[in-house]
């Protein structure tokens, strides 16, 4: 069996006494490629804050690569939502692929060649290379996209987490993305959080369907077929779908 | 401009320009992150509380700059904190701050016993009348804010640009802004003699604005920057001169004018384009 990268005993989390997960476990293997689905404020967000250790679990204990959330930044890549950043930055494409080098960094030290390198590269495997030196106002939504895909490989990580990468982008942007993760996912570990039901079935190994919130009930009736009964008892709910070999804790 | 050189034999003149200068520098460069990381109103904040500091300097009967900066630095540091670490919203933080310092300012002065001279060039400045020992002063902290920008480069651009993403690389994040903020605390202290206390946001926020229409990166917009609000300052300190009006106010109305324009045009433009 492959190794575990991401182990979650009986998370939870509580967001202003609001519960947004509960009793989540879960176990992410070497090579996997999970989609995580459900409905907006189901948490999704929350699980990858978690993993990258900018949200304490109220309960439950979480470990990535063997160690406490926060403590593994050199080996994960994060992309996070587009629609949070200032366009009117200024910023070239290559400058922000250059932050994801950052990780490996001291404090102070500046930037060298191998870092400009390995920048170069990560906007190659994107596609970008003709707009290096492009701001970011004067980019498309789908090639601020994938600058920030390029960011998150720049460190060479062996865990890449996205967060709704194909939130309003073209259909054609959105193909060219998941051709970009199917590539990508011969040599990482990928957790994709998206509303993209259904494309994600058909590219990845397998979907987690994700909701603590109290209209669970949609979800259900849109996601999980035969777990209508889980969600509706549960807060919180896991649903394995196309699950290959690997083993993976089910909802009771 | 042909009477410059004739104004130049002067010494306050002299003085004047290269205050103008000498400020133009730290407020291009801290301006671009108070511009991009949008915390103008921090800055105004930090600003306001330092005039409890100049009520103290006049109060000890010593430079009341010296008294600007623990008290600037002290802002900076407490209004960041609150509103990182103690949960008080932001701008209820920087409110307290902002009229407290006020307020402790107006005390001290009314119990120093007299007059207090130049009250007024402290809270609107005077370009016209920066002793040479500031210049000192103002050069010293200059120095200081470029070699902390310079050393922190990465760093600043990470956190002005991905707070979160630079949390996530392993950055200590609430440091470094507490960094930032107190290199704005000192920038104040700079423009305290040249537009005062109640115009420093503008200076602050203005040539940096201007700028990043114009600008691809963070470097190239500080430069910029810094042009801008050295041709502000000497601009205003000319008109100034010719106008017979205050020189600090001139200068703000200058770059305000140009802002103005500037953002008028590109909305007129836009709606034609559309």
């Amino acid at each position: 069996m492959n190794r575990v990268i991401i182990e979650c005993d009986r998370l939870g989390v509580e967001l202003d006494g609001m519960k947004v997960l509960d009793n989540l476990s879960l176990s992410v293997y070497e090579g996997d490629f999970l989609g995580i689905v459900g409905p907006n404020g189901g948490g999704k967000t929350t699980l990858l804050r978690v993993i990258l250790g900018l949200q304490k679990p109220t309960s439950g204990t979480v470990t990535v690569f063997g160690k406490s959330p926060g403590q593994a930044a050199e080996r994960i890549g994060y992309v996070p939502q587009r629609l949070f950043f200032d366009r009117e930055f200024p910023i070239s494409v290559l400058d922000i692929v250059l932050m994801g080098r950052l990780s490996g960094k001291k404090l102070l030290q500046r930037y060298d060649r191998k870092d400009r390198m390995k920048a170069l590269e990560a906007i190659e495997l994107v596609g970008l290379s003709k707009l290096k030196d492009r701001r970011i106002g004067a980019l498309s939504g789908g090639e601020l996209q994938r600058a920030l895909i390029a960011r998150a490989l720049a460190g060479a990580p062996e865990l890449l987490l996205l967060d709704e990468p194909t939130a309003s982008v073209d259909p054609e942007m959105k193909t060219t993305i998941y051709d970009l993760l199917e590539k990508l996912m011969q040599q990482l570990t990928i957790i994709l959080v998206t509303h993209d039901t259904g494309m994600i079935s058909s590219h990845v190994t397998r979907i987690a369907c994700l909701n603590c919130s109290l209209d669970m009930h949609q979800a259900g009736s849109t996601l999980g077929r035969k777990t209508m009964d889980d969600l509706y008892h549960y807060p919180v709910d896991l649903v394995v779908h196309n699950e290959p070999s690997q083993q993976t804790p089910q909802p009771q | 401009m042909t009477m410059m050189p004739d104004l130049l034999a002067y010494e306050f003149i002299r003085n004047a320009f290269l205050a103008a200068l000498l400020s133009s520098v730290a407020c291009g460069i801290i301006g671009t992150y108070v511009v991009v990381k949008k915390i103008g109103y921090i800055s105004g904040g930090i600003a306001h509380t330092a005039f409890g500091g100049i009520g103290l300097g006049y109060y000890l009967g010593v430079n009341p700059l010296l008294g600007v900066i623990p008290f600037s630095l002290a802002a900076a540091l407490a209004i960041g904190l609150l509103s990182k670490k103690a949960g008080i919203a932001e701008d209820t933080a920087i409110g307290a701050f902002w009229a407290a310092g006020m307020a402790i300012g107006v005390i001290f002065i009314g119990l120093t016993p007299g007059y207090a001279p130049n009250l007024f060039s402290y809270l609107f400045g005077n370009i016209l009348t920066v002793p040479a020992a500031d210049l000192w002063l103002i050069l010293l902290l200059d120095l200081l804010i470029i070699s902390v920008v310079w050393l922190f480069s990465k760093e600043f651009l990470a956190i002005s640009f991905d707070e979160e993403y630079a949390r996530v690389s392993g950055l200590k994040t609430t440091l470094l802004d507490l960094l930032l903020l107190c290199l704005i605390a000192l920038t104040v202290v700079i423009m305290v003699r040249v537009v005062g206390i109640v115009m420093v946001i503008a200076l602050l926020t203005l040539p940096a604005a201007v700028a990043r229409s114009f600008s691809r990166t963070l470097q190239g917009m500080m430069a910029l920057a810094v042009l801008l609000s050295l041709s502000f300052s000497v601009v205003g300190l000319w008109l100034s001169y010719l106008l017979d009006v205050a020189s600090g106010a001139t200068i703000i109305l200058v770059a305000s004018v140009v802002f103005l324009t500037l953002n008028l045009a590109t909305v007129l433009v836009r709606s034609k384009g559309r």
